[in-house]
């Protein structure tokens, strides 16, 4: 693994069994994670963005091994384990003992502030369940470090004795967020923390997440549907489709000068704020096909406006196209797609 | 020429916690073929006010206490809150000539009934036709929302589409009576971006051939920048901006939605940092004194606290309620 990777995943695979019958036969399965390549650079802000049911949420919690993996590797540069020098392991196959020490290392914020936080429980035991977890600290430096974790979050010490229903939705969110950095990880991987919240309130919390980077030096995979908001925050974006990243590149490579079509589809179908925007809009025919039957070759191809017969016959591998512009497609060198820059004109 | 008229309506529900005033004294015109956008966060009052227009406002708790709805129909004009929701006329009304789309297809459609069927039903209610050429009518429509194999998808059960789908299969049953007003509470909300991207393009498309105007409620400020000529901004049940789709956007004189448009990143800009609105939006048994925004806006003064601002002209056409702009 490079110098500069923090994490770096090769032929992740998830299959999830499909059973029927009496005997609760395996009949098939959903690919929802179907050969990913990827990486992280430390500091960093991975966007992972694709539509409902690509895979990007199993990708997100089978890299963290909430999920087991059904194949690949997952290496991980761990400071917890490595006594801070950074020793790479595979969290793929890391035995409960290491795995353990990988939690302190990697935490997640999950996108329904409603229903990941317990109810039963006070802000002050959801932020410090983690440090009791691991065995950090006395009763009185965890109470310190919670107090510490709600103030960096922007709530103050008042909260702690509270329930999570006595909070609106952006505070709550940061309850989730707090509790993601109490074990002060290298990596956080974001499950649409957004997405649940009103916009003027999901303004709040980007910015939020934002400036903890700054602060702690965090690195993000922030998984997200929403193409304006992974634009923001993003320093590079792997784009999910179907299971598989069919381009991974920084983000204003990406929106400039896409070189996947599906990229490139999904960016013309995001509706601007901005009546004066006109771009030629492409719209995609039909709808995502099922992960458990997937299409032959290219899973893009029944749908994509490019389309030749090389594509329904055999499936192509995620190249390096130019310097740190990966693209799943046989046709990448050919194409001439459109970005945002010059698919876009103003009329003002 | 305006199509329905809204006059200083309110719309609150007694509940055991208080009075919510959901819609609080709005106003506002639907011209024949308009696209209108309403946008708003949660709790702005934008889908009761839809619901209300529709005779759907569950009473109790909820009551039309004050204001009216007037629609023009070719018959001449009616008051829809003096009707008997449950009456003949606004039956005749209600799905006929105003029609509704839902935010979330799957719970909006009837599990147990084919949606040939549930197309079906709308018609033969409202048309005085049997049941094989209702059929006929339903398979029309299917087709022309662009559902392939019609014939066969309409013997089909909801949960056999796809979320695209049967927002499609809604769309038809709402436009298969052909109706002069077409309400959309939030009806690409659900759906991924590239089939909202289809949606869309099927509203526009539809409106055009069946000269329908449209009332589009969303919260997706790129959304109604797309779809309408003119927007309503509404905050804690009170309109707040309202004008043509560009001078809004260009233009934002009220507060609040220059905070929104701040607030939101954008494909076309690279805004930097966001500007988020500070604080969030009061509880609704709890609104604040004199202007509902009084306690998160920036140019807050002592007025604010004390006095609602009316809904006043800036521009030809461009209403906002702010003091900043009224002489006090």
């Amino acid at each position: 693994m490079e110098e500069d990777r923090l994490l770096q995943v090769s032929g992740m695979k998830k299959y999830f069994p499909v059973r029927r019958g009496v005997f609760r036969r395996v009949v098939g399965h959903v690919k929802a994670v179907d050969d990913v390549d990827m990486f992280i650079r430390e500091g960093e802000t991975l966007g992972l963005v694709g539509e409902s049911g690509c895979g990007k949420t199993t990708a997100g919690r089978t890299i963290l091994r909430l999920i087991e993996p059904t194949a690949g590797e997952i290496l991980f540069r761990s400071s917890e384990l490595g006594n801070g020098s950074g020793k790479i392991v595979d969290i793929a196959k890391a035995d409960k003992r290491e795995l353990k020490h990988l939690r302190r290392d990697m935490q997640i914020i999950f996108q329904d502030p409603y229903s990941s936080l317990n109810p039963r429980m006070t802000v002050a035991s959801i932020v410090g369940e983690p440090l009791v977890v691991h065995g950090i600290g006395n009763k009185k430096e965890r109470n310190d470090r919670v107090k510490q974790l709600l103030e960096t979050v922007g709530l103050t010490e008042n909260h702690m004795k509270r329930y999570p229903h006595e909070f609106s939705g952006g505070q709550r969110q940061r309850i989730g967020v707090a509790r993601a950095l109490a074990l002060d990880p290298e990596l956080i991987i974001a499950d649409e923390p957004v997405s649940a919240l009103d916009v003027s309130i999901q303004a709040q919390v980007l910015n939020q997440l934002d400036d903890l980077q700054d602060e702690f030096g965090l690195t993000y995979l922030f998984i997200a549907h929403d193409l304006s908001v992974i634009k923001h925050i993003s320093d590079r974006v792997a784009v999910m489709y179907l299971g598989q990243i069919v381009e991974l590149t920084d983000v204003d490579k990406l929106f400039n000068s896409p070189l996947h079509p599906y990229t490139e589809a999904l960016m013309s179908a995001v509706p601007v704020a901005n009546p004066d925007f006109e771009s030629e809009r492409i719209i995609l025919e039909g709808d995502v096909p099922s992960p458990v039957d997937p299409p032959s070759g290219c899973y893009f191809h029944p749908r994509c406006p490019y389309s030749e017969p090389v594509c329904s016959e055999k499936e192509p591998e995620l190249v390096e196209v130019e310097y740190d512009h990966y693209v799943h497609c046989h046709l990448a060198e050919e194409l001439n797609l459109m970005g945002l820059e010059s698919g876009a004109s103003e009329d003002d | 020429m305006s199509l329905i008229d809204l006059k200083d309506l309110k719309t609150y529900f007694y509940t055991e916690d208080g009075v919510v005033q959901a819609v609080d004294g709005v106003t506002f015109s639907i011209n024949r073929q308009q696209t209108m956008g309403v946008v708003g966060e949660s709790g702005s009052g934008k889908s009761v006010t839809a619901l209300s227009v529709m005779g759907l406002v569950p009473m109790p708790p909820g009551k039309i206490v004050e204001g009216e709805i007037l629609f023009h129909r070719d018959g001449g004009t009616v008051d829809l809150t003096k009707l008997n929701p449950k009456g003949k006329e606004m039956r005749s009304i209600r799905g006929n000539e105003i029609a509704m789309i839902f935010q979330e297809p799957m719970t909006s459609l009837n599990p147990v009934f084919t949606i040939g069927n549930q197309i079906m039903e709308a018609i033969t209610l409202h048309q005085n036709v049997n049941k094989k050429k209702a059929r006929k009518i339903a398979i029309n429509m299917l087709e022309e929302v662009g559902i392939p194999l019609p014939e066969q998808r309409v013997d089909e059960y909801p949960h056999q589409l796809s979320g695209g789908m049967r927002q499609r299969a809604m769309i038809a049953m709402a436009l298969s009576c052909n109706p002069t007003m077409l309400i959309a509470d939030e009806p690409t909300t659900a759906l991924d971006v590239t089939i909202q991207a289809q949606i869309l393009e099927l509203m526009a498309d539809l409106q055009e051939e069946f000269d329908t105007s449209i009332m589009f409620i969303t919260h997706d400020l790129g959304v109604i920048a797309e779809i309408t000529n003119f927007v309503v901004v509404m905050y804690l049940g009170k309109i707040v901006e309202s004008g043509e789709v560009h001078e809004i956007y260009h233009n934002p004189t009220m507060p609040y939605t220059q905070g929104l448009m701040e607030s939101i990143p954008s494909l076309d800009v690279d805004k930097g940092r966001l500007q988020p609105i500070k604080g969030v939006v009061p509880d609704p048994y709890d609104v604040p004194e004199g202007c509902p925004f009084n306690n998160r806006c920036p140019h807050v003064m002592d007025v604010c606290k004390e006095e609602d601002p009316p809904l006043v002209e800036v521009a030809q056409g461009h209403k906002s309620a702010c003091w900043l702009h009224i002489d006090h």
